[in-house]
């Protein structure tokens, strides 16, 4: 019989830490499965956020470092630009990437630096207990927006991609999902050419996965799932916000 | 053999020269007074070494990106005056714990806050007592000449991939600008096998470079595998110059621009008759400990001379565990002792 599913050559066999119902363990896979596709996986330096995702190093099966908080694009930057045939992806959070890392990601992004920013938004700081996130939506509520999230006091919900895509630097910027199979099948799809862009030299790829975090949402994993899918691509819509490639 | 020429620069600029020579291939950096003339020199010489020039967004831009250049086995410098150090703490701290080598280069200038351009070491303590979270050291290096700003510069590059470990070179304001003839000696020792780095798994086991360490008292078993790195450097690696060390009643203690004019001091004051010499510590940490204990059994008293309120001063009591007077006299702001307000101290004492 044919061997139609297996684990990818790319990911330790081992269990992961996080919640049930969390989009992580989902987006980690679909990395692999796509460093896997592309054979790139003896080449590849990948780079872990603070936040949950801080120890993906146990999970994925090739080179991995961590950066400080919000410095992923940095560090990315002193890699690449050392090792210019490597692949280089960061993989960063919404208050690692949105609130205190933006400097990084916009002039790493600005610079047009040739590596995959693979951003992960689940409007909340998940490792620290749930806190607002700059991508945290109005009138969500959240450790420290008890009452709901007020423009008045907290500002609007940050768009990454939206932001991202003006800049000349950028080549390439989608907004993806992994609520349902279907959307994950197109978040892969998205992973992978932010991938094949760097392998052809293009620049800077981002792509923003939203994803559940039902403990922090305090909703099931099935009404997190809904919310992702309902409620927040009516703030952040799905769609490919740049592609000059 | 071709006898090397001299030349004529800043003690900046030799410094970056000196570092391109020894295999420094990553600079990153953001502009600030008075140590512009490193990111200057670096855009110029370092794409025609073949190496990476940066300016960064900031200066925890620029550290980070030190680090990403350093986990690759790339020789990786920053530099920054007295503000911009401030903000790279996070990055050395990172550094320490990574176990990844790298040159941070500060170029002191007047503080606290944004202060003034004036030369000045009132750093020291963020230099040598960590500046950083967290229990580590860095090798701090203080070079005293343009001569040194480059024979230092290569030491320390030897130094921290030696020890895999982040080491600053501590010069001021002076130190930086100022011009001097300045010799290129030859290169550095052979680069160390780096068989850690991430350059991509062929032909290995993935590897990971990290500084989270969670699991019950591996933090602790961590920390003290870095101290007894520590305590062997400070074992070996401890380093000064001592002028009439063996006859003087009365040792000055100077690092950079003021142990220039303490020499001063000596030699005029030796003239006149007086038992005076100086201590100059290279390295500020591992801080000379052992010449210091051993000037103490004939030397009556000490005075520190600082451009600061009294940093240095603290190591110098602790190193002789208080067994003779130590005085200080020191010049804060950005201003300069002069040989006489030296020469007015010793006398007081």
């Amino acid at each position: 019989m044919d061997k139609i599913f297996e684990k990818p050559e790319s990911i330790r066999n081992v269990g992961t830490h996080y919640c049930p119902g969390c989009g992580h363990g989902i987006v980690h896979r679909v990395i692999c499965e796509v460093v896997d596709d592309l054979g790139i996986r003896e080449e590849l330096i990948g780079i872990a956020p603070v936040g949950c995702a801080v120890i993906a190093y146990d999970y994925w099966d090739f080179d991995v470092t961590e950066a400080a908080h919000g410095r992923v694009p940095a560090v990315a930057t002193g890699i690449k630009r050392s090792l210019p045939d490597r692949i280089v992806f960061g993989y960063q959070g919404d208050g690692d990437l949105g609130a205190i890392g933006t400097a990084e990601i916009i002039h790493a992004a600005n610079r047009g630096e040739n590596i995959t920013i693979i951003f992960v938004n689940n409007t909340v700081y998940g490792m620290t207990g749930g806190q607002m996130a700059p991508t945290t939506l109005l009138k969500q509520k959240t450790a420290t927006t008890p009452s709901g999230r007020e423009q008045k006091i907290h500002g609007f919900p940050l768009k990454v991609c939206e932001l991202l895509s003006v800049l000349p630097g950028v080549v390439y910027a989608e907004r993806v999902t992994v609520h349902s199979p279907q959307n994950i099948l197109k978040a892969k799809k998205a992973i992978k050419k932010a991938f094949e862009n760097q392998i052809k030299g293009l620049g800077f790829s981002i792509v923003e996965v939203l994803s559940p975090c039902p403990t922090y949402l305090g909703l099931s994993p099935k009404d997190a799932v809904r919310f992702v899918g309902e409620e927040l691509t009516k703030e952040y819509p799905l769609k490919v916000f740049k592609d000059i490639t | 053999m071709v006898k090397m020429k001299k030349v004529l620069m800043c003690g900046n600029e030799a410094l970056a020269e000196a570092a391109i020579r020894a295999g420094c291939r990553f600079y990153a950096g953001y502009p600030i007074t008075p140590q512009n003339e490193i990111p200057a020199y670096m855009s110029k010489r370092m794409p025609e070494a073949g190496g990476v020039f940066i300016q960064s967004e900031s200066e925890l831009a620029a550290i980070n990106m030190v680090f990403g250049s350093s986990l690759t086995g790339t020789r990786a410098m920053t530099s920054s005056s007295s503000p911009g150090v401030s903000l790279k703490q996070e990055g050395i701290s990172y550094l320490a714990a990574c176990e990844l080598p790298a040159i941070i280069v500060n170029i002191m200038r007047g503080g606290p806050g944004l202060g003034n351009i004036g030369p000045s070491q009132s750093d020291y303590f963020q230099a040598v007592k960590g500046g950083g979270h967290g229990d580590y050291h860095m090798i701090v290096i203080a070079p005293a000449s343009c001569q040194e700003m480059a024979d230092l510069t290569m030491l320390s590059f030897d130094l921290a991939d030696k020890y895999r470990m982040p080491v600053m070179i501590l010069g001021d304001g002076i130190l930086g600008q100022m011009m001097e003839p300045v010799e290129f000696k030859a290169g550095t020792k052979p680069e160390i096998k780096k068989d850690w780095i991430l350059d991509g798994c062929k032909g290995r086991k993935p590897r990971v470079i990290k500084s989270l360490i969670l699991k019950e008292a591996e933090l602790e078993k961590f920390n003290l595998k870095l101290q007894k790195k520590y305590d062997q450097i400070k074992d070996k690696e401890q380093r000064c110059e001592v002028l009439h060390g063996d006859n003087s009643e009365i040792m000055l203690v100077a690092y950079g621009t003021p142990s220039r004019i303490c020499r001063s001091v000596v030699e005029n004051l030796r003239k006149k008759g007086k038992k005076i010499g100086m201590i100059r510590p290279i390295t500020l940490w591992p801080f000379p400990e052992k010449e210091f204990k051993e000037l103490a059994k004939n030397v009556k008293s000490f005075l520190v001379v600082e451009m600061n309120c009294g940093q240095m001063i603290e190591d110098v009591k602790l190193s002789i565990d208080c067994a003779r007077p130590v005085h200080f006299y020191g010049r804060t702001g950005g201003e300069i002792p002069s040989e006489d307000e030296i020469i007015k101290a010793v006398e007081n004492y």
